[in-house]
């Protein structure tokens, strides 16, 4: 049974309504803040574990656990007196497919507001900062300007919503750079540096912004969960599969015929949602190619394996693929499938931070093969080796973002192989010939 | 202290250490770029990895991952090897292929471990990259599509100098390490950056294309250019010294070295001094070693002579010296050119008494009439250290960019008796306050009022841990000072008494900053190696040896004995310093009780046993009371770090820094 | 090799903008940046400081504005943060122009979902109209860059120009846009798909209905 309206989280998501306090409102946020904030910390926390919410950014780590790693007294600093928490909300959103974060924060910025104070309070945090893309500049004025409201109607700041608790909530806008999506990149930035992972350990939650406990959050994660204290752990865990529980919001792009952002059910199969919302296929189910499931950093599924899969974290990964931030890329038949993936490794070669070598070397070296590949200029024995190079960099790097340029090309590799044989094959015919 | 398992070896670790230094301690060696110990862990390079269970199924950088009980930790494993070749394949691609003509060939880090790690031949067919090359002064030459973005140089100029002006522009492949706008490293230990960068992309520029490193003989020395002895090596190939660099040594100079100590070695050949000279008819004129004893002995001066000891000389030619004035019937020795006359009859009273390292640990510190980038660049990190670990600083004298932070607290000498509150109370409060006087400061009732408020402080005093903590520094520019003192160069009214004796004949060891027209009655004898203000002022000239050129004995301001090598012959008819006062005995026809440079050495050392062992000699922790008062502006002696000694100022490199980075004009790069 | 490059510190450049500083609405936003993070990490506004330094450049010349060198050097005396770390970090994010920039920028995003969606048809009307990388037009109207994923896969292909998003984008609509932008005049920002509001599917919804005509309260059917 596909989700009702009523169930949905985000029911302005497409800014139908204002955004506004009153609005947001009368639609339910802010409802009853101070009550779950009664409930105590730990109180909130083991909801949010019973409800069966994995983070929303593409990892999928409980997120009720990761608000538990905070420290229960803060540590102290050199002088002896106790560091403050901070809960980092990470709205840098930037992978290529992904969408959703922007629809939140423009259409329903009270939401996150408020799940930044719920949130903030169960983890003992004294602020939140929302590291906001750089270029969603009408989206950062929206969320200021909701940040604004928040604060005169006493919801933010001192005794934030009647709650007794003390909470600030800051706005910082990136500059252009997908790696500040990695959580310690982020802080990096927020820390006023270039946007370079650190190394782990420590992890943020004993040594993260200005060296004081932190956990970096996903909007959606967020922003889901003042709903999820009010209707219940029971009620979210209700949709989806074991594991893979709640709502979520899908991003279909591509080669659909009605590209949209919906919030579905998780684990809804991946038929349903094109042909419910998105109205199917561009020329027909026959017509599809592949899907990037979940964002470019996952491998592409090809039609056949996709086309029954569950939306869902497990059931993806049983594709050899992930639900990431399930940002449905569609590609039908006239795609061209290397290019698709070789514009990617652009992206990845662009995105790069240049802090370590196999990513600063390899990312480039990947995407100069690969546009060879999608000429057909380059040997057979060159796909093996460009497959080799993605080992070399996969699983060697500071952070994930070399795994992610790695993936799309192993995807392409292991199921267009014949496409990228045929096109060194025709290229070479052509130079034969010429000769 | 973890327990750890190393390639099937079990071994304790020390709480603390990473990875990496528990495969050290097993004998494994790990290869690495980025990695360096002095300086902040980058884990970038991403060539240290190694296997370690627990944890994910996939290498960890070892540089960064703290040493934990029960790792099974495997530096020989197949993912091992695999990882260590795919990031050296990384690193090759978009490096040249330029070893030969590369400075940095035969000791570079990339050659070396690509022959362990490397491919037979590339599989990197595309474009390669190329990047412009960065000006960053007189001494460091760049390269930079050899760069492999380590950022050693970054993290140095950040932490260790403390001048922020490396950085690591753009990102992703096109990432370049750059100064600001290309500027000049402005700052005193710039070149070290040479020494830390593991391939060709920072070299030397002076000593560009000059020779190979196995084409060198390498031999220990100890540097001259200020009174901090930082342990070197001296590279030489036949009879000229190439270039200078740091040996590590943790008390003294860890493993850097002033720019000044590594770049004025080009001084070593312009300007020698290389035959004897005598002064006739008002021109000095060339002579032989004969005719120039000679001019000395039938001056026949008795026991009217003195002798006047240089900045860098070692202790055995101040104790040559010292034998043949006293063989003579003299006693007339002084070390401090410029006229000083603080009191010395107790060492400790002059002494660096913290030592350096022991200055990390300072949590306040009173700074007096020293600029300490100039007069002891190595002593300004250390300061930088202390302040780091939370130590607070005050310095009193004309304000300088310190790369500390710091509070200046005025300009006259009259402030140490007049602190202001909050000073007073900061460093009367310290576990371990420490006070450091300059050069500046020791004159003019500056060391008895220094010694007074050290004493009301309690600057020494037993620590919590039972040792004695001796807050009392003075920091000396000369090499030759602590030595000299130990060896009795000094009078009680200073140079002045030696003016006041008008000596016949005066010995001037090396001694260039002397007021030389207050000597116009004596004959005065230059003993020395460089044709600058002594030798101007000089009636003879015995040419002698530059500090590269003979063995000796280096006491430096914190009373560590140190021994230096012989690097090179020196040039010409110069001859080793000890030899020339030797041979001036025979001349006079006193002996001295050595025939060599051994015996010379033992006599010293029965004299003053100290000298015989390396380390810091002994003076006592106990302090004079001092008192009274000090006043007057305090005036730094050193104008112009890059020209403070003969070398340095026949140097070109020193003077092309002088000119460019303390006098901003502009140089031109010679055109190729 | 590398696609950006910071504008040489020139005489001219000094004499142009040697004398930079806040303007009296900018000097009071500045500090309000500032005062969002802690004490001690004043640094942590570099980034929001930068950008409004960039619109400050860009008021004064009519441009989106960039970042010169002595501008640079202003916002790192403001913050008492090293010059170089300033640099690092403009020439690090991607959005700080480091040379000068036209009236509007127009910034294509050509990644895998936009170029699904017919991006290149979008960057080739583009250089129809004489728009090239790295390259002001000679009217100093127009500077044009390919940028990455925007975050509007779901109404591709798109562009951004200056501080707008025009989505749903084909050859026909972007001239409709950049042509009244040269008349100066404002075009709708967002979607330029008749009929389609946002980031709905088109046509008829599939969902949330009611909340087109009505702020919608679902509490009750709970």
């Amino acid at each position: 049974m596909a989700l009702q309206d009523k169930d949905r989280i985000f029911t302005n998501v497409y800014g139908y309504q204002p955004w506004n306090l009153k609005e947001a409102q009368a639609r339910g946020a802010w409802d009853g803040t101070k009550d779950i904030i009664a409930k105590g910390r730990e109180a909130i926390i083991e909801e949010m574990k019973a409800s069966g919410l994995r983070g929303r950014g593409g990892a999928g780590f409980p997120t009720g656990m990761k608000w538990s790693f905070m420290p229960k007294q803060p540590p102290v600093d050199q002088n002896g007196n106790p560091k403050p928490s901070f809960l980092v909300i990470n709205a840098d959103e930037s992978e290529p497919g992904s969408c959703k974060d922007r629809e939140i924060i423009r259409h329903d910025p009270h939401l996150l507001l408020e799940g930044a104070l719920v949130a903030g309070f169960a983890m003992g945090a004294r602020a939140a900062y929302i590291y906001i893309r750089g270029e969603y500049i009408r989206e950062a004025e929206t969320l200021f300007a909701a940040r604004d409201e928040a604060y005169a109607a006493g919801l933010l700041g001192k005794n934030a919503a009647g709650s007794g608790y003390d909470f600030d909530v800051f706005i910082h806008r990136g500059a252009g750079a997908y790696i500040c999506g990695e959580e310690t990149a982020m802080i990096e930035s927020l820390e006023g540096k270039k946007g370079q992972p650190r190394l782990k350990p420590p992890f943020p939650a004993g040594a993260g912004l200005y060296g004081c406990p932190t956990t970096v959050n996903n909007v959606e994660s967020i922003a889901v969960a003042p709903t999820i204290m009010r209707r219940g752990a029971s009620w979210f865990s209700s949709f989806g599969r074991d594991n893979n529980k709640g709502t979520k919001l899908f991003q279909i792009s591509g080669h659909v015929n009605r590209p949209c952002v919906v919030e579905e059910e998780m684990s809804i199969p991946f038929s349903e949602l094109i042909e419910k919302h998105c109205g199917g296929i561009r020329g027909g189910r026959d017509n599809l190619l592949a899907v990037i499931p979940g964002g470019s950093s996952v491998p592409l599924v090809p039609a056949d394996q996709i086309w029954d899969a569950p939306m869902d974290f497990d059931g993806l990964r049983a594709l050899g693929s992930g639900l990431g931030t399930a940002a449905v890329i569609v590609m039908d038949k006239s795609t061209d499938i290397v290019r698709a993936i070789a514009r990617l490794s652009h992206f990845y070669k662009h995105e790069s931070c240049g802090q370590c070598t196999p990513c600063r070397e390899g990312t480039g070296w990947m995407w100069r093969v690969m546009e060879r590949l999608r000429t057909g200029d380059a040997a057979v024995e060159e796909i093996d080796m460009l497959f080799q190079v993605t080992k070399q960099v996969e699983g060697h790097t500071i952070c994930a973002l070399g795994d992610a340029a790695a993936w799309p090309i192993q995807g392409l590799i292991r199921h267009f192989r014949p496409e990228l044989e045929r096109r060194i094959a025709e290229a070479g015919n052509v130079a034969e010939a010429a000769e | 202290m973890p327990k750890v398992t190393v390639d099937g070896v079990e071994l304790e670790v020390p709480a603390g250490a990473t990875v990496l230094q528990a495969c050290e301690l097993a004998g494994k060696e790990i290869p690495r770029f980025c990695y360096h110990e002095r300086l902040s862990i980058a884990g970038n390079c991403r060539m240290c990895l190694v296997e370690v269970k627990p944890g994910p199924p996939k290498p960890q950088a070892s540089c960064a991952l703290p040493a934990a009980e029960g790792q099974e930790i495997r530096t020989d494993s197949e993912m091992v090897k695999k990882a260590r070749e795919g990031v050296m394949e990384f690193l090759l691609i978009n490096h040249p292929l330029d070893c030969p003509i590369c400075d940095q060939g035969g000791e570079c880090d990339l050659q070396d471990q690509s022959v362990a790690y490397g491919r037979g031949g590339s599989r990197y067919h595309e474009h390669k990259r190329a990047v412009t090359e960065k000006y960053m002064g007189p001494l460091i030459k760049t390269m930079m599509t050899r760069c492999i973005h380590c950022t050693r140089c970054v993290r140095f100029s950040e932490e260790i100098a403390g001048v922020d002006e490396i950085g690591a522009l753009y990102r992703g492949e096109s990432t370049q390490i750059s100064t600001y706008l290309e500027q000049a490293a402005k700052h005193e230990m710039s070149a070290n950056v040479i020494d830390l960068c593991p391939v060709g992309a920072l070299t030397s520029r002076p000593y560009a294309f000059e020779a190979r490193p196995w084409e060198l003989k390498k031999t220990l020395g100890i540097d001259v250019s200020d009174a901090v002895g930082a342990n070197i090596r001296i590279d030489s190939r036949g009879r000229e010294v190439l270039r200078i660099l740091p040996r590590v040594n943790d008390d003294v100079n860890e493993e850097w070295i002033s720019d000044k100590a590594r770049y004025m070695v080009d001084g070593l050949v312009k300007r020698r001094l290389d035959k004897p000279y005598l002064r006739r008819d008002g021109k000095l004129v060339a002579v032989s070693w004969n005719e120039a004893f000679q001019a000395i002995a039938t001056l026949n001066p008795g026991n009217s002579i003195a002798a006047v000891a240089g900045d860098m000389l070692d202790c055995e030619t101040m104790f040559a010296a010292k034998k043949l004035v006293g063989a003579l019937g003299s006693s007339l020795l002084e070390g401090r050119q410029t006229g000083m006359d603080y009191d010395t009859s107790s060492l400790a009273a002059v002494n660096f008494n913290t030592t350096f390292s022991g200055l990390e640990t300072a949590d306040a510190i009173l700074i007096v009439g020293s600029h300490v980038r100039w007069e002891a660049p190595l002593v300004n990190t250390r300061l930088r250290k202390a302040v780091k670990r939370g130590a607070k600083v005050f310095l009193i004298g004309p304000e300088w960019e310190t790369t500390f932070g710091g509070e200046f607290l005025g300009e006259d000498l009259s402030v140490i008796s007049n602190l202001p509150n909050h000073v007073w109370e900061t460093i009367r409060d310290a576990k371990r306050p420490a006070i450091i006087l300059g050069g500046a400061a020791l004159g003019r009732g500056g060391l008895e009022a220094a010694l007074s408020v050290g004493e009301q402080i309690g600057v020494v005093r037993e620590l919590e841990d039972g040792t004695t903590w001796n807050g009392f520094n003075v920091l000396h520019m000369a090499a030759a000072r602590m030595g000299g003192l130990m060896l009795g160069y000094a009078q009680k009214g200073g140079l002045a008494d030696i003016v006041a004796a008008k000596p016949k004949v005066l010995l001037s060891l090396g001694a260039d900053e002397v007021d030389y027209t207050k000597f116009a009655d004596s004959m005065i004898v230059y003993i020395g190696h460089h044709g600058d203000k002594g030798a101007h002022a000089a009636d003879v000239i015995l040419p002698a040896a530059a500090y590269t050129e003979k063995a000796g004995t280096y006491v430096n301001t914190e009373g560590r004995v140190q021994w230096a090598d012989k690097a090179v012959f020196a040039p010409g008819d110069a001859r080793e310093d000890w030899s020339i006062l030797r041979a001036l005995a025979d001349a006079f026809g006193v002996g001295l009780g050595f025939d060599s440079f051994e015996e010379l050495r033992n006599a010293m050392i029965a004299e003053v046993p100290a000298l015989g062992i390396e380390g810091l000699a002994d003076y006592g922790s106990v302090l004079p009371a001092g008192g009274g008062s000090a006043s007057g502006l305090i005036a730094y002696p050193v104008k112009d770090f890059y020209m403070t000694n003969p070398i340095a100022r026949a140097s070109a490199t020193m003077q092309q820094c002088s000119a460019e980075l303390l006098h901003g004009e502009e140089i031109a790069e010679a055109a190729e | 090799m590398a696609d950006r490059y910071i504008e040489p510190d020139t005489p001219e450049l000094r004499a142009r903008w040697g004398n930079f500083a806040w303007t009296e609405a900018n000097a009071a936003k500045a500090k309000e940046i500032v005062a969002r993070y802690p004490e001690g990490r004043q640094r942590s506004a570099v980034m929001p400081l930068l950008d409004l330094a960039q619109r400050q450049v860009g008021a004064e010349e009519n441009t989106q504005g960039w970042l010169p060198i002595p501008v640079m050097e202003y916002v790192a005396a403001y913050l008492d943060m090293p010059i170089i770390r300033v640099v690092e970090v403009a020439t690090f994010y991607t959005m700080y122009n480091i040379a000068p920039i036209g009236r509007f920028h127009v910034q294509v995003c050509g990644t895998t979902p936009c170029m699904l969606r017919g991006s290149d048809d979008i960057i080739a009307a583009c250089k129809k109209r004489g728009m090239k990388a790295g390259h002001i037009t000679g009217d100093g109207m127009w500077s044009f860059t390919e940028v990455e994923c925007m975050g509007n896969c779901a109404s591709a292909p798109m562009v951004q120009i200056n501080d707008d998003n025009y989505e749903d984008l084909t050859p026909e609509r972007l001239d409709v846009v950049l042509d009244a932008l040269a008349k100066g005049e404002t075009p709708k920002a967002g979607t330029q798909e008749p009929g389609r509001h946002t980031v709905e599917p088109v046509g008829e919804p599939t969902n949330l209905a009611a909340m087109i005509t009505e702020n919608h309260d679902y509490r009750g059917e709970w």
